[in-house]
C-alpha cells in the first residue's frame, strides 16, 4: 500500500454478501486483504446472511425489516461496515433508514449503521485515502458499473483510479458502461427474455472493446455477464474488481472452464 | 354536462387528499400575492449579458436551430434586405405582411417591386412578414404576440416566415417578456396568443431524422435592426 | 383503449423478435440519451433548475385546489369556458357536445396523451365526427391503426421503410402515385395531405403542457406547427388537460420549460411554445371564436391522496423511457396501454387497476437511470417498489414467488439453519455443474439458464473458510 493513514486502524465488519459466500468466497478474501493492507482490523461476523434486498424488491416490507434488524444488531458496533458490492452497501446505506418510519429507535439505529456502511473500493479511496494498490495484471480490462453502486453510492471513478495503479494493466472504457446488465435480482428469473436481451447487449459492448477481462464490483452483475459469455462460447475472463486489486488472480475466473481438455 | 357539479366534486376529491378544507384565509392571502407579484426563479447566467453580447448570442442560438439571421444597421435597410432574401431564395416578390403599425416605419415604397398585402395569411401565401415583440438571447427565441394588427396565421401558414426584430428588443431570458407584457397590459395583460418561436418548423418523428418544414414554415429569416 | 398490460410477457417476447421494431429501437437507444446529456452539459444551472422545478411543482400540488380554481376563473375572465370532468366518459361527452353545437364534421388534433387516455378518437368516429391526427408521429400511427408507443415520439417504433410502405398504401386514394424513399419526401407528403384538413376543420383539439393559474393561459410545447394550425384555424379550440398540469405563474412556467425540452429531446427550446388565453378578441383577423378548457381528474386526485403523490410532478417529457433499458429492449406497445416506460409503470396501475397492470412495476431492475434523468426528480423506482408492496399485501403475487419468499425469509433470519442450507445448495450446484464447472439447466431457475450458464460455486463457503483462519 502506498498510503496508510497514520494511526488509523478501523475495526471493520465485512459484509460478505450472500452471493460471495455461496458462489465465490475468494472475493471476500480479496476484500479482507485490501482492507488489512490499508490498516483495518477485519472481522466477518458469523451471524450475517443477507442484506434483505430480495424481500425489499418483492414488496415484503415485514421480512425486510426483520432481516434489517438482524443486520443492524450484528454490525452496529463496528467502526465501519464494508461490502464488496454496490447493491448490498446501497441497500443498507440508502434504504435501511426508510424502513422504520414508525419506530424512532430502530430508525436511529438504521441511520447510524447506514452512515458507516460503504462499498469496498470507494471505502478504500474515499475514507482511507488509498491512492494505489500493489498488484500486477497483464492485459486489457474493461469495467461495468453496477447500477446501485453508481447511482445510489456514486461509485464510478474510484475503481478506475485504483485499476490504473495496477502494474501492466490497461483499462479500456466500455461503451454504455452505465447501462444495466439485466440482472436486477429476481428480474432475471421473472422476465428472462428481457433480461437475456439486456445482457446480450452488454456482452456485445464488452466484445467490442477487445478486452480480455471484464471487471465489476457486484457479483450479481458478474454472474449474469459471465453466464451469458459462457453460453455464447466466449472466453473473456470475468472477475470481481477486488480480486485484481488484491493481486489474487491465481484461481479461475468466474465460470472459467475446468475442462481437462483445455490446452496449456 | 353539469359544469358546477364537476368543479365541486373535484375540489372535494382534492381536499380529501390534501387533508384539509379550503386553504385558510392567511394562506389564501399569500398565494394570491404570489400570483399578483410573480417572482423570478433562477435565470441562467447565460442570459445576463450586455446589449451587444445579447445580440451576438441571440444570433448564434437562432442560427444553431436553422433560422437565418441578418443584422442591418438601420430601418432604411429592411425592405431591401427582404427583397434580396426573396431573390436569393427564388421566391416571388409577393408577400403578406401584418397590419402591425411598427412595420409602417420601414420605407417600403423604396422597393416598388415588392408586392405587399396587409392582413392575415391564407393558404396560397408563400411568404409572410411580421414583427417580433421581443427576442430572447438565451435560446434565440422570438416572442410574437397577437392582436387586431398581428394575426397569428402569418407565423404558421406560409412556408417562408420573415421576422423583423429591433436589436433593443433582444432581452436575455423569457422573464423579461412577461415583465413587458404586464407593464403594457393592465389586469388582463395576456394577448390571445403568444408564440415563442425558435427556428423553423421541424420533426424528428421518422427515425429521429430531423426534417424542417413539418407543418409550419420551412424557413425562418430574422432581420435584426440595430439602430 | 382497452388495456392489454396483463399480456405484458407475451407482448414483450413478441417485441423482442420484431425485426423492424428492434431496428428502430437500436437507433432510438443512442439518440435522445446523447442529446439530453449534451443539452444538460451546455447549461451549468441545469441541476439547480431541476431543483427549482421540483419546488414549484411540489408547492403547486400542495395547493392544487386554490391554483386550479384561480386558473378556471381567469379562463372565464378572458372569454373562455371551463368544463370540470371527473371521468373519461364525462370528458368525451363534453367534447362531443361542443362539436355538435357547431355541427362539426371534422376535428384536427395535435398530440394529446389525455385524448388517448379517454379513448376520444373512436368515440368521435362513432358519433359521426372525423378526428384527424396532425402531429406527424400521431398521423402515422393513426394511419396504421395503432396507438402511440412513446409519449412524445409516437411513431418511434417504426422504421422509415415501414412509414414509406404505409404512406404508399394509404395515400393512393388521395392521388399519391409512387412509393417514396427519403425522410424529407415523406414529411412533405404528410404536410400536403394534412394541409387542407387543417383549413377545413371545424374544431381543433390540443392538449396542454401547462395551465397557468396567474393568467388563465394554456401552453403547448411542440416542434411542427401543427398544434398552432390546429388552434388558430378552426372556429372552436378545445384544450384537454388533466388537473395536475396547473402551474402558478409565467415565471414558474419558464423555469419548468427550461428543463422540459432539454430532458425530452435535448433541444434548448422547442420550435413552438404557444401560450393561448381565451378566444378571438375584438378586431382579431384570425383565431377561434370559442375557447374551451376541459379539466379532467381521471384519478389524479386519488393519486394525490396516496403515497404516489410525487408522480403528479410528471411533465410528460419522456426522458425516463428514453433511458430505460427495458423500454429500450421492448418498445412502448408491450406495456399495453397509453403510458409506457417507468412513468407508465407507476401511473398505469392507478388508471386501469393493479391486477391488470401488475407486470409493469415488476418488469424493472431498479437500475435508477429513470430517476437520474427525470427533470422533476420523481423517485420512480421507489414508486414502482410501492406497487410491489401493494401486490404483496393484496396477495396478487403468483403463489410460487410468495412461497419462495417465505422460505428464503425463514432461513435468512436463522444463521445456523442458513449455513446448513448453503452447504446443501452449494453441493447441489457443484454436482449440477459437473466437470466443466457450469450449469446449463437450473431447476427453479429456468429463467436464468434459458440464455445463460450458471457458474458453479467455487468451493467452501466464505464463512466456513473464515472460521478456519
Amino acid at each position: 500500500m502506498n498510503t496508510t493513514p497514520k494511526g488509523l486502524h478501523p475495526r471493520v465488519g465485512l459484509f460478505v454478501t450472500c452471493l460471495v459466500d455461496l458462489f465465490r468466497p475468494s472475493v471476500g478474501f480479496a476484500a479482507v486483504k485490501l482492507l488489512e493492507d490499508a490498516g483495518c482490523v477485519v472481522e466477518a461476523p458469523g451471524a450475517q446472511t443477507c442484506c434483505g434486498q430480495p424481500a425489499h424488491n418483492s414488496g415484503d416490507k415485514s421480512s425486510t425489516r426483520a432481516v434489517a434488524r438482524r443486520v443492524i444488531e450484528t454490525f452496529e458496533n463496528y467502526d465501519a461496515v464494508v461490502a464488496p458490492s454496490g447493491s448490498c452497501a446501497g441497500m443498507i446505506r440508502h434504504h435501511y433508514p426508510g424502513l422504520f418510519p414508525d419506530d424512532e429507535t430502530w430508525c436511529k439505529r438504521a441511520e447510524a449503521l447506514a452512515s458507516k456502511t460503504f462499498e469496498l473500493v470507494s471505502y478504500l479511496t474515499d475514507e482511507l485515502s488509498v491512492t494505489a494498490v500493489d498488484a500486477n495484471y497483464e492485459g486489457v480490462v474493461t469495467y461495468h458499473d453496477g447500477c446501485a453502486g453508481l447511482r445510489e453510492l456514486g461509485v464510478r471513478e474510484q475503481p478506475r483510479r485504483l485499476l490504473k495503479s495496477v502494474n501492466r494493466l490497461e483499462v479500456r472504457e466500455l461503451s454504455g458502461a452505465e447501462v444495466c446488465c439485466g440482472f436486477g435480482g429476481t428480474f432475471c428469473i421473472k422476465y428472462p427474455d428481457i433480461s437475456i436481451r439486456m445482457v446480450s447487449d452488454k456482452v456485445a459492448d464488452i466484445i467490442a472493446t477487445d478486452a480480455e477481462t471484464l471487471l465489476a464490483g457486484d457479483l450479481g452483475c458478474l454472474l449474469n455477464i459471465a453466464g451469458r459469455l459462457s453460453r455464447q462460447g466466449r472466453h473473456i475472463k470475468v472477475r470481481h474488481v477486488a480480486e485484481v486489486l488484491a493481486d489474487m488472480v491465481n484461481g479461475p475466473a468466474i465460470g472459467e472452464r475446468k475442462s481437462p481438455k483445455r490446452a496449456g | 354536462m353539469n359544469v358546477k357539479g364537476g368543479r365541486a366534486r373535484i375540489m372535494r376529491s382534492l381536499r380529501r387528499g390534501l387533508k384539509r378544507d379550503e386553504v385558510s384565509a392567511e394562506i389564501r392571502v399569500q398565494l394570491t400575492a404570489r400570483l399578483a407579484e410573480p417572482k423570478c426563479n433562477l435565470v441562467p447566467a447565460r442570459s445576463d449579458k450586455t446589449a451587444d453580447a445579447r445580440v451576438a448570442l441571440f444570433t448564434k442560438m437562432a442560427e444553431s436551430v436553422q433560422a437565418s439571421v441578418l443584422r442591418v444597421p438601420d430601418a432604411s435597410q429592411v425592405p431591401n434586405a427582404i427583397a434580396h432574401y426573396l431573390a436569393d431564395n427564388n421566391l416571388p416578390s409577393d408577400f403578406v405582411m401584418a397590419p402591425d403599425k411598427t412595420l409602417d416605419v420601414y420605407p417600403w415604397t423604396k422597393c416598388p417591386l415588392l408586392n405587399i398585402r396587409r392582413g392575415k395569411a391564407v393558404d396560397a401565401d408563400q411568404v409572410s412578414v411580421t414583427a417580433a415583440e421581443m427576442g430572447f438571447a438565451e435560446t434565440g427565441t422570438l416572442m410574437l404576440t397577437s392582436d387586431a394588427t398581428r394575426p397569428s396565421t402569418l407565423n404558421f401558414l406560409p412556408e417562408n416566415h420573415i421576422v423583423v426584430l429591433r436589436a433593443n428588443r433582444i432581452a436575455g431570458g423569457y422573464e423579461e417578456g412577461w415583465r413587458l407584457l404586464r407593464k403594457n397590459g393592465g389586469p388582463n395583460f395576456m394577448p390571445r396568443t403568444v408564440n415563442m418561436i425558435t427556428g423553423p418548423s421541424r420533426t424528428g418523428d421518422i427515425e429521429q431524422t430531423m426534417q424542417l418544414g413539418a407543418h409550419g414554415p420551412r424557413r425562418l429569416h430574422i432581420i435584426i435592426v440595430e439602430d | 383503449m382497452q388495456p392489454t398490460s396483463h399480456d405484458f410477457v407475451a407482448r414483450a417476447r413478441k417485441s423482442l423478435d420484431e425485426e423492424g421494431l428492434q431496428e428502430a429501437l437500436a437507433r432510438f437507444r443512442t439518440g435522445f440519451t446523447v442529446k439530453r446529456a449534451e443539452a444538460a452539459a451546455r447549461m451549468p444551472e441545469f441541476e439547480a433548475l431541476r431543483d427549482a422545478a421540483v419546488e414549484i411543482k411540489t408547492h403547486t400540488i400542495d395547493h392544487l385546489d386554490f391554483y386550479l380554481e384561480h386558473f378556471a376563473d381567469k379562463v372565464e375572465d378572458s372569454g373562455g369556458k371551463v368544463h370540470w370532468c371527473v371521468t373519461p366518459e364525462e370528458a368525451r361527452q363534453t367534447v362531443l357536445d361542443i362539436c355538435r353545437a357547431v355541427n362539426a364534421k371534422s376535428a384536427t388534433k395535435s398530440k394529446s396523451m389525455i385524448g388517448e387516455e379517454i379513448a376520444l378518437n373512436p368515440f368521435l368516429e362513432e358519433n359521426g365526427i372525423e378526428p384527424i391526427e396532425t402531429d406527424l408521429g400521431e398521423y402515422i400511427v393513426q394511419l396504421a391503426g395503432e396507438y402511440p408507443s412513446h409519449i412524445i415520439a409516437p411513431a418511434v417504433h417504426k422504421t422509415k421503410d415501414e412509414v414509406a410502405d404505409l404512406f404508399y398504401d394509404r395515400h393512393k386514394k388521395h392521388g399519391a402515385t409512387k412509393r417514396l424513399d427519403e425522410v424529407d419526401e415523406l414529411v412533405d407528403e404528410a404536410r400536403a395531405m394534412l394541409r387542407q384538413r387543417f383549413i377545413a376543420a371545424d374544431v381543433g383539439i390540443t392538449g396542454a403542457n401547462f395551465l397557468v393559474a396567474e393568467t388563465g393561459t394554456t401552453a403547448i410545447v411542440t416542434n411542427e406547427g401543427n398544434g398552432d394550425l390546429t388552434q388558430i384555424l378552426p372556429r372552436v379550440h378545445i384544450v384537454l388537460a388533466t388537473i395536475e398540469k396547473v402551474i402558478p405563474t409565467l415565471e414558474d412556467m419558464s423555469t419548468v420549460l427550461r428543463v422540459l425540452a432539454r430532458s425530452a429531446t435535448g433541444q434548448e427550446f422547442s420550435a413552438y411554445t404557444t401560450l393561448s388565453t381565451g378566444p378571438k378578441r375584438q378586431g382579431d383577423l384570425d383565431g377561434p371564436d370559442q375557447f374551451h378548457v376541459i379539466l379532467l381528474d381521471n384519478g389524479r386526485s386519488k393519486i394525490l391522496d396516496s403515497e404516489f403523490r410525487e408522480a403528479l410532478r410528471c411533465i410528460k417529457c419522456g426522458a425516463c423511457m428514453n433511458h430505460c433499458p427495458v423500454y429500450g429492449s421492448i418498445g412502448g406497445h408491450a406495456y399495453g396501454w397509453v403510458y409506457p416506460g417507468p412513468i407508465g409503470a407507476v401511473l398505469t396501475p392507478h388508471l386501469v387497476g393493479l391486477e391488470e397492470a401488475r407486470h409493469l412495476p415488476n418488469a424493472s431492475t431498479f437500475c435508477g437511470r429513470c430517476e437520474e434523468v427525470c427533470p422533476m426528480r420523481i423517485p420512480l423506482p421507489d414508486l414502482m417498489r410501492r406497487w410491489r408492496e401493494h401486490e404483496f399485501v393484496d396477495r396478487l403475487l403468483p403463489p410460487r414467488y410468495r412461497l419462495g419468499l417465505v422460505l428464503w425469509s425463514w432461513f435468512v433470519r436463522r444463521p445456523g439453519a442458513y449455513r446448513m442450507a448453503i452447504v446443501v445448495a452449494r453441493t447441489a450446484l457443484r454436482l449440477l455443474g459437473g466437470r466443466k464447472g457450469r450449469i446449463q439447466n437450473l431447476p427453479f431457475g429456468r429463467g436464468w439458464t434459458l440464455g445463460r450458464d450458471m457458474p458453479a460455486p467455487e468451493g467452501g463457503s466464505f464463512h466456513r473458510q473464515w472460521r478456519r483462519r
